[in-house]
């Protein structure tokens, strides 16, 4: 069975930098569009990373703005100044 | 003085749960009087994991942007006539069966993450209740000011909470909801912030919100993304809550174990209507409701509960039997509302030659073999006779309230049938999930307020189906019947300058 | 296919919902307020008895001794849905966001006595907890009241009072760079000072209240009623020789808030009040008994606020202000 984790971003504007930052950050994720919105698996754990979204938009980014853009998720939540990650615990 | 750096961890805990104090004037059984009554075993609250820690200033700040956003669109969309963007005006009856069949459940939402937010004795859960109550509020506040647009416009959505406590398919939400909120905190954040947040919702809303994508309904998809932002959090508590359970004390296990037994089923009978909605209602379709059940649940929720097992927890009882009803369930339930579409709030109607080819290839094993044919039965009764409505008043299941019309796990051609004995009466069941919900608490399921029963009893405006459609507040012409002929399809043909068209939907509709 | 639609042949076939039409007399346009308020609550057709209160309905009218043909009748003035509501408070944060921030960075602290910073840490702070019990007693109304009217008020009420003690908690942080020392000192005064055992007794008294009106009578009438006007504006004042501006620069959130939920507060009784007799006759004996109750449990918390012997007087003045602000704005005559 599957051990992925999943996030599912708004496909808007403001979701761009994010993806882009998961997709650096995160080898083995897909992404994959669907109608307005843009889902992403991961095995086993998936870290969206303050650092690399900053770097991307220029300003200050706090973790929590992703909650803004979030449509939906699976996984552990595991969310700190520095990142938002999606954990399975096994 | 230069401040020392808090982490948010340490900051969310100072500006929650070291709110709290323990109480010495009053005792505390006394300030949280259902802490206890349903079994779970709480040693150490403050073992509690924040599942996220938002304050309520950056809360005020986001929510606010998001509400700035949503109701732009919302004001363009009634300002551009939006409405008649749509792909088709069939497409509109799913959003009447969110706004007669969800919303109401998102206000209840609100009313009982209120009560587990006043009752939990831990400042942690409170606080997490309280924004999920508040965000539920938003959620049915928003749902109303977008469909409102469309209510000006189509029939059927007119008096969705009048009719949400009492037509006879709106009690299959309403019980489920009223089922969670009666009971105490523990089962009710299970039921609705785990099996059905976590587990079930994203069957509820990716195919609602992809499909008003598809169908070109903008102002649904902004309202329905919006929500789902808040969401995540919600799924978050969810999953916490399972969590601290089971690390408090083993003792709890079972009893997590049953509820979620029972919650699944619940959640899954309760999303037939979303099977339907999926395979019939959207003009143009997303995914099948069997493709969507294999890639939220069979997938995602597998790998959700080989997280769990390390506490003890399987999967959820029968769940092997929604995979087995999952090329069925649709049509199913389908068939269940064009018999009694005279009695409903949406329009309904048959396939056409496209739909029932897009259906054939995505049920390849069923749809031909048990469905097509009825279909085209009923199509040739419609174009021989006029169009063929049931008269006898369906048996409901005494749990999950929809009628008795699922087929054996085994057998697509038997109706499946159960039964129990309570206190001399018999009580009578789609399913051994709902079977055994009953058995467990026989109790509280007697008392349900079963639609077909109500009637029979006198206490819904008559024995006709003309009074029991008035005391409904459902016009008769207007809000049910068959979608061809109705006032919805005339006035939309009419909107897209198709006057002729239009007369002639009249004209039949009129004869009828 | 694409067809030019005459914008000009579109009309509405209605206004707006059937419950809404019914309660506005005809079929206008409703305003976003009515169309998320009315008849949100169901009131019919229950499936099951609450397992924790199988004594009533879950929604049941008969929770308050309070009666009101229609439980609709109640009106926020400030016509907050959820919407209206976290603008307006996004709003105010913001402004809080940057007096915070501007005391922080001109290091206007520096500026205020250590008696002037001692004293308002020794009163401020210890009501965040007073906040926390606010929020359980508002989400409490918010949980087993009737009718979506009153309930949603509560419900935005119950997260404002998080958020005030939110606001107190940042306080106490700003005072200490974030030791944390003040808010354990603060908490160890609420659980063991003479001066704040009144309180927190009536405090624990509120959480075990069971008529929600009552409740709100007792919370949101009587002890905002006196406990605001005293901290927020007799202490602000009192403190000024010693601190300047900067501690009511951190509070204007509570006395921006405190203005415009009074606002609220007055319409619900004025409602409740008028609707009958009975109900005058209830919420006068409510407000009179809860006046003398959190006018003693405030008095020791006046004396350690103003000075020794103060708080009789002052308490004394702001119940009369009660007093003649319920009769003026809420049409109840004590």
């Amino acid at each position: 069975m599957s051990n992925n984790v999943f996030l599912a971003l708004q496909n808007n504007e403001e979701a761009r930098p994010l993806i882009e930052a998961i997709e650096q950050d995160n080898a083995e994720a897909i992404v994959r569009h669907f109608p307005a919105m843009v889902k992403i698996d991961c095995p086993g754990r998936l870290v969206v990373k303050r650092e690399t979204v900053e770097a991307l938009i220029g300003r200050d980014w706090d973790p929590q703005e992703i909650h803004v853009n979030l449509i939906s998720l699976s996984g552990n939540v595991e969310e700190d100044d520095d990142s938002f990650a999606l954990v399975r615990n096994r | 003085m230069s401040a020392k750096r808090m982490n948010l961890r340490e900051k969310y805990q100072r500006m929650t749960r070291d709110l709290a104090w323990k109480p010495s004037y009053q005792s505390e059984d006394d300030i949280f009087p259902q802490a206890k009554y349903e079994g779970i075993i709480i040693h150490d609250w403050d073992k509690w994991e924040d599942p996220f820690r938002l304050t309520v200033d950056a809360y005020w700040k986001y929510q606010a942007e998001k509400e700035r956003k949503l109701y732009a669109i919302i004001e363009a969309f009634a300002q551009n006539n939006a409405q008649l963007n749509v792909t088709d005006a069939r497409y509109i009856n799913s959003l009447k069966l969110f706004l007669t069949g969800v919303t109401p459940l998102e206000y209840a939402a609100h009313r009982g993450f209120a009560m587990s937010g006043r009752n939990f004795p831990g400042a942690g859960p409170q606080v997490s209740s309280q924004f999920q109550s508040i965000d539920e509020l938003r959620h049915a506040q928003t749902q109303i000011h977008t469909i409102s647009q469309y209510n000006k416009y189509f029939n059927g959505f007119h008096d969705w909470r009048h009719m949400h406590d009492r037509v006879w398919y709106l009690s299959v939400p309403k019980s489920f909801f009223d089922d969670a909120m009666s009971a105490g905190p523990f089962e009710f954040v299970t039921a609705i912030s785990f099996s059905f947040e976590y587990v079930l919702t994203n069957l509820l809303f990716m195919p609602f919100m992809s499909g008003a994508a598809y169908n070109d309904d903008m102002a649904t998809v902004t309202f329905g993304f919006s929500a789902q932002s808040d969401e995540s959090r919600h799924m978050t508590l969810g999953l916490e809550v399972i969590k601290f359970m089971l690390e408090q004390d083993e003792r709890n296990v079972p009893i997590v174990q049953k509820w979620i037994d029972k919650w699944f089923w619940r959640g899954y009978r309760l999303l037939a209507l979303v099977s339907m909605m999926m395979d019939y209602m959207l003009p143009k379709r997303v995914m099948s409701w069997q493709e969507a059940w294999e890639m939220y649940f069979e997938e995602n929720g597998g790998a959700l509960f080989e997280d769990l097992a390390r506490y003890g927890i399987r999967m959820p009882k029968y769940w092997e039997v929604s995979v087995k009803e999952k090329n069925r369930l649709s049509h199913e339930v389908w068939s269940i509302f064009y018999n009694y579409g005279h009695a409903a709030a949406i329009h309904t109607w048959l396939p056409d030659e496209n739909e029932m080819a897009w259906l054939s290839e995505k049920y390849p094993e069923t749809f031909d073999k048990y469905y097509r044919p009825r279909f085209d039965h009923w199509r040739k009764h419609h174009q021989e006779h006029g169009r063929w409505y049931n008269n006898t008043l369906p048996m409901l299941c005494q749990t999950c309230q929809i009628p008795m019309a699922f087929t054996e796990p085994d057998d697509p051609t038997q109706i499946c049938y159960r039964s129990s004995e309570y206190k001399g009466m018999q009580y009578h069941f789609c399913s051994d999930g709902c079977k055994d919900i009953f058995d467990d608490e026989p109790e509280k399921f007697v008392q349900a307020w079963l639609p077909v029963h109500q009637i029979y009893q006198g206490n819904c405006g008559g024995a006709s189906v003309p009074e029991v459609l008035e005391w409904y507040h459902l016009k008769h012409g207007q809000d049910n019947l068959e979608y061809l002929d109705s006032q919805d399809r005339a006035n939309w043909l009419r909107w897209k300058g198709l006057t002729e068209q239009a007369e002639a939907v009249l004209q039949k509709a009129a004869n009828e | 296919m694409s067809i030019e639609i005459k914008t000009t042949s579109i009309e509405p076939i209605r206004h707006t919902f059937s419950n809404v039409a019914a309660r506005l007399g005809v079929d206008k346009p409703a305003s976003r307020y009515q169309e998320a308020t009315f008849d949100l609550q169901a009131t019919v057709n229950f499936h099951y008895r609450p397992t924790w209160d199988p004594e009533f309905e879950l929604f049941d009218e008969r929770r308050t001794a309070i009666r009101m043909q229609d439980w609709y009748s109640f009106r926020d003035p400030r016509q907050f849905y959820y919407g209206t509501w976290t603008m307006a408070r996004a709003r105010q944060q913001d402004v809080a966001e940057r007096n915070f921030a501007f005391v922080e960075k001109r290091n206007l602290l520096d500026t205020v006595s250590d008696q002037g910073k001692a004293k308002a840490a020794e009163i401020l702070v210890p009501l965040r907890h007073m906040e926390y019990a606010a929020n359980l007693n508002n989400c409490y109304i918010t949980a087993y009241g009737f009718g979506t009217a009153i309930t949603q008020a509560t419900s935005f009420n119950a997260i404002d009072r998080l958020g005030i003690a939110q606001y107190l908690s940042r306080l106490g942080l700003l005072l200490d760079g974030n030791s944390g020392q003040v808010l354990d000192q603060a908490k160890r005064d609420w659980l063991e000072a003479g001066h704040w055992q009144p309180l927190r007794e009536l405090a624990e008294t509120l959480l075990v209240t069971k008529d929600w009106f009552e409740l709100y009578v007792a919370q949101n009438v009587v002890l905002d009623g006196l406990l605001y006007p005293l901290v927020y504006e007799r202490f602000d004042a009192a403190l000024a020789p010693e601190a300047g501006s900067t501690f009511s620069m951190l509070m204007e959130f509570q006395n921006e808030w405190y203005a415009d939920t009074t606002r609220w507060v007055d319409a619900t009784i004025k409602t409740a009040v008028a609707e009958s007799d009975a109900n005058r006759e209830q919420i006068g004996n409510w407000t009179r008994d809860w006046m003398q109750r959190c006018s003693a449990a405030l008095g020791p918390v006046a004396d350690q606020a103003l000075g020794a012997n103060q708080g009789a007087t002052v308490l004394g003045e702001l119940r009369d202000a009660l007093v003649q602000r319920l009769d003026k704005k809420a049409g109840l005559s004590l």
